[in-house]
């Protein structure tokens, strides 16, 4: 079947089965490879995207459902890292493995969309889909409230 | 900048130290030969070729710099941390450098990602490369000012005459200092900075890879994806080791979109086999794995469908119930630190029959898997004999990718890649011989078809990766222990019915006490596959062990830090073993006091109260307290968490010492809570993260400090040590909080939950 979706403001066309999850389009026949994959059931968040602006685990979402709504992913974000959350991610040293990041900054900006300063809280209800099996919760909760305020580290 | 490629660089076969080599364009490389490097060559497959130099620096004409990092690098920072040790002792800026990952190649050593080792194995070699380079600017800037080496000094990348103001980028240098006479050994250690001078050396510096990350760029082992590749999902039986009997392969191979569809044959040894199941070959991942829906297989389980948790349980009790008051087996068994063996000495039955005080208790702690959040994979293309690999090993080895392809070793070529996590599942590779196996197989039926080779990505699911991991060994310790009137700890008794596990035969209070037994007992049969998880094997006997101890502290009427120190300050029994140092445990454990409210523990309101444990692990120490709230409904908030941590003199990185720190409690509130894996017919119950919920953000306390002490040893690694003592930190502030004594983990089939 042949659907086209609208992803970082850009349309493609792609001839996929219908059941084949937004996560594989992206990565496999897109070649977006920023958006992860970690358990394929929406318990770890790692294939967090935005669609329409809101958090979706592109696991659980079929290339069928995702019609005209926008598609943005991790490298929807400034190549050159200039975004407030990835300033801060960078200045705070956030990742060990990495891995889980981009559902973490990615859910971090629709968090950050809706709410501007978020109290530890709306953080906490936010980020609690995604997990980072390192642990790097502490400084993601900095990173994220370093972002909000726009100090600089 | 310029990319080099160590494979075609031109060969010097000087058995020098210092190994050095002009490049065209005006650029230098610099390395050294480590007795130890050749050493391994020596009688190793490649042996007698020519020397290649151990290239770890480029210094380029535009003085800027590449350095190899030559371990892979699984979340832990030593492809920051490496690099940066050389940059600091050639004297050169931090953003002058740009790092590189280094190919598995013999000329660089080991390459290992695992048991803490990065840091204590290649701290000083890092620093003579990096010293080496600097004397190589300094000789060649002296010959051609004509002054004394003497005279000169570094920074920056600089060499500089004070005496005449004249300045030399290192670029500028690099052609000459192809031509200066190379400084011997004793010259580069004579050479190496004052650790006062470090100017990167324990800066905390952003890990290279982080601008990579926070823009998305495939920077994983699962985001390789050399042009025309194909992906493979590949079933296996759920009993362990269970063999593929037959396949319905050919309805497979006629559904949309699969290429391949064939049963892989066992290859490879022990862990690091390929084990029996069918490979699905598709045009995209998603295509294969959901065709793996269709498959009718038929298996042959084997022996180990009828083992069980259930069994493993019920048999550990039973030989406890036997074997628990027996005396130890002669001769008296020393037992190594991760050995077998146990240990006896004195004679506890006789101090338990004329204590004053005598505590029994039963620990527990499950199988657990690893879960590292990117699932198990590689990448490979065979072609013509030949096999090229990208793996996320942390112990990368050509051999189990040629095992799986039937091939010599010599003919894999092996990239390591980032991988999205390893805590030690990652040491095994069975990914990589699978992979090899897999990709032999689909270009062997391409060239049957006529067409050309392509590179294949195998990548396991979730559910593949809980359900096939190397587990942490379960165990069971039926504890004794006697006391004196005053308090004093006289016998321990700690009876292990072992499945696999691992007896503490050297670990406090062994050495604190007059007589101690350890004893250990094998559950058979136990054919269920185990493994190294962060921190083996303290990061399932520190909670028995420092959870028992809290027992007997309270159980003697002291405070329970104390009584720790208190131990750790009176030797008895022939004293510590195992590289164990009592006043570094002291240390730890007075830091930890010092910079928490502990003394004022009394003070906190019902509910809520304060857990401390200690651990020595891997050459390090780590001591926590923990401040936790439990309410009726045995809800768990940790309210704040205070660590201190020994790992030597130097921490090379603190940014990321510090996030392993946070890290590895993180982890250990997930042992706590949630992980369990348990055994049924041969194999894993638990296949997915709804089964084995980890740590998540809102449970994770913000209030978490952590002190490194710097004492006077040898820098040690920090991606184990920190793990341990969190586990039974945390229980023991549970019971501190509401009397409840934790003995079996997770809590959560207890009834608790975080708050």
């Amino acid at each position: 079947m042949t659907y086209t979706i609208t992803v970082n403001r850009e349309r493609h066309t792609v001839d996929v089965p219908e059941r084949m999850p937004l996560l594989w389009v992206l990565r496999d026949t897109l070649g977006l490879k920023g958006t992860k994959f970690g358990c394929g059931i929406a318990q770890c968040g790692a294939c967090t995207v935005l669609i329409d602006g809101r958090p979706a685990r592109s696991c659980q979402v079929q290339i069928s459902a995702v019609g005209a709504r926008p598609v943005l992913t991790i490298e929807s974000l400034p190549q050159e890292a200039t975004h407030p959350l990835q300033q801060a991610w960078m200045e705070l040293d956030v990742p060990q493995c990495g891995y889980c990041q981009a559902g973490q900054i990615m859910t971090a900006s629709a968090l950050l969309t809706q709410t501007p300063n978020p109290t530890d809280e709306q953080i906490d209800t936010a980020m609690n889909g995604v997990v980072c099996r390192c642990g790097t919760y502490v400084r993601i909760k900095q990173a994220i409230k370093q972002a909000a305020s726009g100090r600089k580290g | 900048m310029a990319k080099s490629d160590s494979t075609n660089l031109p060969t010097v076969d000087r058995r020098t130290f210092l190994q050095v080599t002009a490049l065209a364009g005006g650029g230098l490389l610099v390395g050294l030969s480590f007795p130890d490097v050749l050493a391994q060559r020596g009688g190793g497959p490649g042996s007698g070729a020519a020397l290649l130099p151990d290239i770890y620096i480029t210094i380029h004409p535009d003085n800027t710099f590449t350095i190899i990092a030559k371990n892979p690098e699984t979340g832990q920072g030593v492809k920051t941390a490496l690099p940066m040790i050389i940059a600091d002792e050639l004297d050169v800026d931090w953003s002058q450098v740009k790092v590189r990952q280094a190919d598995l190649d013999p000329k660089y050593g080991s390459q290992i990602e695992g048991g803490s080792r990065a840091i204590p194995s290649n701290y000083q070699n890092m620093r003579l490369v990096g010293a080496g380079g600097r004397l190589l600017m300094v000789s060649a800037a002296a010959a051609m000012w004509n002054v004394p080496a003497s005279e000169l000094t570094t920074g920056s990348g600089l060499v500089k005459h004070a005496g005449s103001g004249r300045t030399a980028t290192y670029g500028s240098l690099a052609s000459r200092a192809a031509s200066v006479p190379v400084p011997d050994q004793a010259a580069i250690t004579a050479g190496l900075k004052n650790p006062k001078d470090f100017k990167i050396i324990g800066k905390r510096t952003r890990g290279v890879d982080v601008k990579d990350i926070v823009t998305g760029r495939p920077v994983f082992s699962i985001d390789v994806a050399p042009p025309n590749m194909l992906y493979a999902a590949f079933e296996k039986c759920s009993a362990f080791r269970g063999k593929v009997v037959s396949a319905n392969l050919d309805e497979i191979k006629k559904m949309p979109g699969i290429r391949h569809a064939f049963i892989v044959e066992p290859a490879g040894q022990g862990n690091n086999a390929a084990v029996s199941g069918v490979a699905i070959v598709a045009d995209s991942w998603w295509i294969a794995n959901d065709a793996r829906r269709s498959l009718k297989i038929t298996w042959d389980e084997g022996a180990i469908a009828s083992q069980s948790s259930v069994g493993y349980t019920a048999q550990a009790k039973d030989l406890a119930a036997k074997n628990a008051s027996a005396p130890p087996p002669p001769p008296p068994a020393g037992g190594g630190r991760g050995g077998g063996g146990g240990a006896a000495i004195g004679d506890a039955e006789a101090a338990f029959k004329s204590a004053a005080k005598v505590i029994e208790a039963e620990y527990f702690f499950p199988f657990l898997s690893h879960a590292p959040l990117e699932p198990q994979n590689a990448t490979a293309h065979f072609k013509d004999g030949k096999l090229e690999i990208w793996s996320p090993s942390q112990i990368p080895s050509l051999q189990h990718p040629a095992a799986g392809a039937g091939i010599a070793p010599e003919n894999v070529t092996m990239h390591l890649v980032r991988s999205g996590g390893g805590f030690g599942r990652r040491l095994v590779s069975d990914y990589d011989t699978e992979i090899g196996s897999i990709a032999r197989k689909v270009t062997d039926e391409r060239a049957a078809q006529g067409l050309p080779s392509v590179p294949v990505k195998l990548l396991w699911t979730r559910e593949d990766d809980m359900g096939h991991d190397q587990y942490r060994p379960s165990g069971y310790h039926f504890f004794k222990a006697a006391l004196d009137g005053a308090g004093k700890l006289v016998a321990f008794r700690d009876y292990v019915p072992s499945t696999q596990s691992v007896v503490p035969a050297n670990e406090f209070p062994r050495g604190f006490c007059e007589n101690v037994w350890v004893i250990s007992t094998a559950v058979t049969p136990f054919d269920v596959p185990t493994g190294a998880l962060r921190a083996p094997p303290t990061n399932g006997i520190s909670f028995v062990m420092q959870g028992f101890v809290d027992e007997i502290a309270i159980a003697a009427g002291k405070d329970p830090l104390q009584y720790r120190i208190d131990l750790l300050n009176s030797p008895a029994g022939g004293g510590p073993t195992g590289g164990f140092n009592p006043a570094r445990a002291r240390g730890v454990l007075e830091a930890v006091r010092d910079m928490s409210t502990w003394n004022r523990r009394g003070q906190l309101p019902k509910g809520t109260g304060m857990g401390v444990a200690f651990q020595f692990a891997h050459a390090g120490y780590v001591a926590y307290i923990v401040e936790a709230a439990v309410d009726a409904n045995k809800a768990v908030k940790i309210n704040r968490v205070w660590c201190a941590v020994d790992i030597g003199r130097q921490i090379v990185n603190p940014s990321q010492a510090e996030n392993l720190v946070h890290g590895g409690f993180v982890e250990g509130m997930s042992h706590i809570m949630n992980w369990e894996i348990t055994i049924d017919r041969g194999g894993a119950v638990q296949r997915n993260f709804n089964q084995y919920q980890p740590t998540r953000m809102a449970q994770v306390p913000t209030d978490f400090q952590v002190k490194f002490l710097q004492t006077d040893f040898d820098p040690t690694g920090l991606g184990e040590p920190s793990l341990p003592p969190a586990v039974p930190a945390i229980t023991n502030a549970i019971f501190a909080a509401n009397g409840d004594r934790i003995r079996t983990l997770p809590i959560g089939k207890l009834g608790y939950r975080w708050a």
